[in-house]
């Protein structure tokens, strides 16, 4: 648990070098449109949009650690 | 499902009509809807009635548009040569041997904000200069002695934008991702939320199978 703001701060460093902020903007923008879509109120389009953009996120993560997993040894 | 209808209206059946459910969408002219919704990512939804929609269709996929653009411009010269290398240049229509720029089929979802990419690309196209650099074509590096605007322009090549804009294949994936989302607003000002088109179809299902039950039972 000590090494935990060593490792929040590593995380934002490489997360900030890697562009991976540009990300953010395209996430949100794909959640809200994607629930619109789906939804016509706002207060349905919204929490549609939340759950969506977790999905992505974690989409990205477990594709992120697949790949990682697969050039361990490269 | 029928679109002739000019007040075409969808309605969440009255099963799961309560009064926590949407009102009933009036989609006016569809076909309509989603030409005004091709040409401005939202304006469908505005005519439409559907402001709310409308300002978030507008202000997310315009937004991610001009972002990617911004991404792709720069008031910097070329490094080692006189050409100025100019705003939205990741928004470009070309089609030859060196450059077939299929990522605009993506862009052009974006409508009429793209619009100044067409007219550069048939200005090169057609022999003639680009009117600026917004949005024009790289020139080709190679050009085949037959085309028409071949060396003529000082535009820089596809490689020169490559080696000197940082962000432009994010530029090109933002703007592409544009198109997309607008492409799934257009078929929204169509068609309506697709959830609400589900349950109607439920409903028309639930409401077939009724008749079929009570058939029976007269048969009987």
């Amino acid at each position: 648990m000590d090494q935990f703001p060593l490792f929040a701060a590593n995380f934002f460093l490489r997360f900030w070098q890697a562009n991976l902020w540009y990300a953010v903007p395209l996430i949100i923008a794909v959640s809200l449109v994607y629930a619109a879509t789906r939804h016509e109120e706002m207060r349905e389009i919204l929490p549609h949009a939340l759950r969506f953009g977790l999905w992505i996120v974690v989409g990205m993560a477990v594709l992120f650690a697949l790949l990682w997993y697969l050039s361990w040894r490269l | 499902m029928e679109f002739e209808d000019p007040q075409l209206i969808l309605t969440v059946p009255e099963t799961t009509n309560t009064s926590d459910s949407p009102p009933p969408v009036k989609l006016k002219d569809p076909a309509l809807a989603a030409f005004l919704a091709w040409l401005v990512p939202g304006l469908g939804h505005w005519y439409q009635g559907r402001r709310a929609k409308a300002v978030l269709f507008f202000v997310c996929i315009m937004g991610i548009f001009t972002y990617g653009c911004y991404l792709g411009s720069s008031s910097e010269k070329i490094q080692g040569a006189d050409i100025k290398i100019g705003y939205a240049r990741a928004v470009y229509f070309a089609w030859n041997d060196e450059d077939w720029r299929m990522h605009f089929f993506c862009q052009i979802g974006v409508g009429l904000p793209t619009l100044p990419a067409i007219v550069q690309a048939l200005r090169v196209n057609g022999g003639k200069e680009p009117m600026g650099s917004f949005m024009a074509p790289p020139r080709m590096q190679n050009p085949p002695a037959n085309f028409p605007n071949a060396g003529e322009n000082q535009q820089p090549t596809l490689h020169q934008l490559h080696f000197n804009l940082e962000y432009f294949e994010m530029a090109t994936t933002y703007t592409e991702i544009a198109g997309l989302l607008n492409v799934l607003a257009i078929y929204d000002a169509f068609a309506g939320p697709v959830f609400l088109l589900s349950a109607k179809k439920e409903d028309e299902e639930g409401e077939s199978e009724k008749k079929k039950d009570e058939k029976k039972e007269a048969k009987k």
